[in-house]
């Protein structure tokens, strides 16, 4: 079976340099014209005079790039990045720890301990693959799942599972439902929930920072490929080609949007077919291989930064639910899912390709194991008695400076909680 | 990983989950049943969730134009009201969408355009707004910029709204205000199983298009006795609850409890009796009901869960003040969600709770 798929990949890797072809060729014997092509403001082609409509099948599929193997073996040997040790490690280690604190947290809002959760299983290489090719001083607009690209850029366990409880500590100050993290300092954008509306954003971010003098900074914006059905999505691609911009548009295409499947979200060749068409420089890209995540993301972003926009498609496969909302046996079967845990599954790749070169072994996995998730539930415990923010943070930064409406509004729950205290949780909130 | 799933999969369903939901909210508001009868015959014992699958369930058996449709639909929806209904009614008649709000939007109209009845979904009313370009601009207008020619009164749009305990930002709001702004529209909001079956049966023959905004808290909180048999609930027609003389209470959807438990505390802590009304239709609202109880009471709080500029609360308290002027013992009082976003950890103190709503009553009461 792995023989089986290796030599398809192989197949498939001749393949990534051909350029689609067309059925409805043109045939050089037709009257074109004088040859020449058409110069209509809106298009310049060839005429042809034989009538046929394109369809799916007038392209081949675009071929997805693969430098691992299921085993962790590099396919071909110049594909394989060059990355340090400590580069490589770092990229296992975020995994690991994402893992078991999304198997901690998920259970913990199971026990009413938090209001909700996302886990990010399936997905954790297109997460340390991407953030790993990337500057910190990129600018990151994701969607919700991808918390590895948050911890490989350095936020802590710490300030995640604060975000979650909504406690005085969460730098969005309790007001965001938990996993919508977000921090100034490490370049990322607070992530909203409402899909694809950070598309756009990142694009005008990428043409803000196109505009800054000797600019070397790009923007990553993740999305799935649900959320590339929303007029977002179009808008985004299209402004990306049209005002060349040093943007990175990262769709993880996990094959679910909640219980939709992606064969009831788009026909055509996937997310990837509308970049060419779209006039961006495209790549489809095994996102169950961290390594060739890496490779894509750092030639996109030596694209990105020469203006030249780029969309990557990232196959993958959602693991977990939806979100604790979700309970996807009810549109999924237990052997689908079991196919993307073992063969395909993300983390084992990587850790396979770090014992073979002799960089991990079964003494170290145990340990990170353990030690990552001591850390998690010792944090959670601690975010657990760290009181929420004081009431009032529920009033600031709606504007710069609070209007005095508001202002009013303020001392009339003021006057309201002093008279009626005892009907409200003030135990769970910090104090003036 | 594979163990974590299959752990988690077999422990937990998404039934108990929204329970646990429920569980954790119930402080905000006592449900207060509907034992009303709006007609004969059998009864069965439903929540909401349950009445509005029932109404979409005879749509569809008795309406073969109709359809249903929406993100995560097929499956039965994210708070399941449309399930069983395409094993039942097929993959043509109750189907996903693309996820894209303002498709279902301009596709629902395309349908009622085309004669058909169309029954949208739009998972969560804060994910409404990328179609409100096709519902103002568009279902809105459809009628008067064709000179009568052309209607889309087929489209329904149901859309999960409100307060939920936990939903921050973007999984709580009360956009109805919005859409009152929109000639050519309906807004309709329940309060319950009984009022939400025969409103949306209501808005779904209705003949211009519909926005039904149900109230998500609502979906499992309490069943009441809701007949098995079609029937409609007019719009624009308000429900007197509660009767009473020293003030009215007017509200929609949770908020509705929320008064009725605070009628209760003011007959018992203030010995007075107010009157509670049901809206039940926001666009268009029954001014005829609100503003004959206000001369009456002298007095009229509302209350909503929205932020208070602009909210309908506005509309409401303009009219009354026209109307009722030479009636009133004090002005208008709105009691509603602060003019700030829905925050997560402080819904709590966003709310316009019943401590908040007794208080503004008090001073009312006092003025």
């Amino acid at each position: 079976m792995a023989l089986r798929s290796g030599l398809s990949l192989l197949r498939y890797i001749s393949l990534r340099t051909s350029s689609r072809v067309l059925s409805t060729h043109i045939n050089p014997e037709i009257n074109q014209n004088g040859e020449k092509t058409a110069e209509f403001p809106g298009a310049k082609a060839p005429y042809v005079t034989e009538m046929k409509f394109l369809n799916e099948n007038s392209y081949e599929s675009i071929p997805i790039y693969r430098v691992l193997d299921n085993n962790g073996d590099v396919i071909l040997a110049n594909e394989e990045p060059t990355l340090d040790k400590e580069t490589l490690l770092n990229m296992y280690k975020s995994m690991v720890q994402l893992n078991q604190m999304d198997k901690i947290l998920y259970e913990s809002q199971r026990q009413g301990r938090i209001s909700f959760y996302m886990t990010n299983y399936g997905e954790e290489g297109m997460h340390v693959g991407s953030a790993a090719a990337l500057s910190p001083q990129d600018l990151i607009f994701a969607q919700y799942r991808e918390v590895g690209v948050l911890l490989y850029r350095g936020m802590t366990i710490t300030e995640l599972i604060n975000q979650c409880y909504g406690n005085h500590e969460d730098p969005g100050k309790g007001r965001h439902m938990p996993v919508h993290y977000g921090s100034k300092q490490l370049n990322v954008v607070t992530i909203s929930s409402p899909l694809a509306t950070q598309m756009p954003q990142a694009v005008g971010a990428a043409y803000a920072f196109k505009r800054t003098p000797d600019n070397d900074r790009c923007v990553i914006c993740y999305f799935g490929e649900g959320a590339a059905s929303e007029g977002d999505a179009f808008a985004a691609f299209n402004f990306a080609a049209t005002l060349d911009c040093p943007v990175i548009l990262f769709c993880r295409n996990n094959g679910y949007a909640i219980s939709t499947p992606s064969s009831e979200q788009y026909r055509g060749d996937g997310i990837a077919a509308r970049g060419p068409s779209m006039g961006l420089h495209t790549i489809r890209v095994d996102g169950t291989d961290a390594l060739a995540v890496y490779n894509a993301v750092a030639r996109a972003r030596e694209l990105a930064v020469k203006n030249k926009p780029v969309l990557i498609e990232a196959m993958s496969y959602r693991v977990g639910h939806h979100s604790t909302s979700d309970d996807s046996t009810a549109y999924r079967s237990l052997e689908e899912i079991q196919k993307w845990t073992s063969d395909e599954n993300p983390v084992q790749k990587l850790r396979l390709y770090l014992e073979r070169k002799g960089l991990w072994n079964e003494e170290s996995e145990k340990s990170l194991i353990k030690e990552s998730r001591d850390f998690v539930v010792r944090t959670m415990q601690d975010a657990e008695k760290k009181k929420k923010p004081h009431w009032k943070e529920m009033f600031e930064d709606v504007y710069y400076d609070m209007p005095l409406k508001l202002q009013k509004q303020m001392h009339e729950m003021e006057d309201h909680l002093r008279k009626y205290e005892e009907h409200y949780p003030m135990e769970n909130y910090e104090k003036e | 990983m594979t163990g974590i799933l299959a752990q988690n999969t077999l422990s937990r369903s998404l039934l108990q989950n929204v329970s646990n939901i429920v569980k954790r909210l119930s402080s905000h508001f006592t449900y207060y049943p509907d034992e009303s009868k709006p007609i004969d015959g059998q009864t069965n014992k439903m929540n909401m969730m349950q009445a509005i699958n029932n109404a979409m369930d005879i749509t569809l058996k008795t309406d073969s134009s109709s359809v249903l449709f929406g993100e995560d639909v097929a499956f039965g929806g994210v708070f399941r009201c449309a399930l069983g209904l395409q094993e039942k009614y097929g993959k043509d008649r109750v189907f996903n969408t693309p996820l894209c709000e303002q498709g279902i939007a301009g596709f629902g109209i395309g349908m009622a355009t085309a004669g058909a009845t169309a029954i949208a979904e739009i998972q969560f009313a804060d994910y409404i707004f990328p179609a409100f370009d096709q519902l103002v601009n568009e279902a809105a207008k459809c009628r008067y910029r064709s000179g009568g020619q052309f209607d889309c009164g087929g489209l329904t749009v149901r859309a999960p709204c409100g307060a939920v305990g936990h939903g921050g930002l973007y999984h709580s709001q009360s956009p109805e205000a919005f859409f009152t702004h929109a000639p050519g529209l309906k807004v309709v909001v329940p309060r319950g199983p009984i009022a939400a079956k025969g409103l949306l049966l209501s808005c779904i023959r209705d003949r211009d298009p519909c926005i039904f905004l149900e109230p998500k808290i609502l979906y499992r909180s309490a069943a009441e006795e809701v007949p098995v048999d079609s029937y409609e609930i007019p719009i624009g027609k308000a429900h007197i609850l509660r009767e009473g003389d020293a003030a009215t209470l007017v509200a929609w959807g949770t908020q509705v409890h929320v008064l009725l438990q605070v009628a209760d505390m003011a007959s018992e802590k203030l010995g007075i009796n107010c009157e509670v009304i049901d809206l039940m239709s926001i666009l268009p609202w029954d001014e005829e009901t609100v503003c004959n109880s206000v001369k009456k009471t002298g007095r009229c709080l509302v209350a909503h869960e929205a932020p208070l500029t602009s909210g309908f609360g506005a509309e409401l308290a303009a009219t009354v003040q026209a109307e009722c002027f030479l009636h009133l013992e004090a002005p208008v009082s709105r009691v509603t969600g602060w003019d700030a976003p829905f925050p997560h950890v402080f819904e709590p103190f966003y709310l316009p709770d019943t401590m908040r709503c007794f208080s503004a009553l008090q001073q009312l009461i006092n003025y």
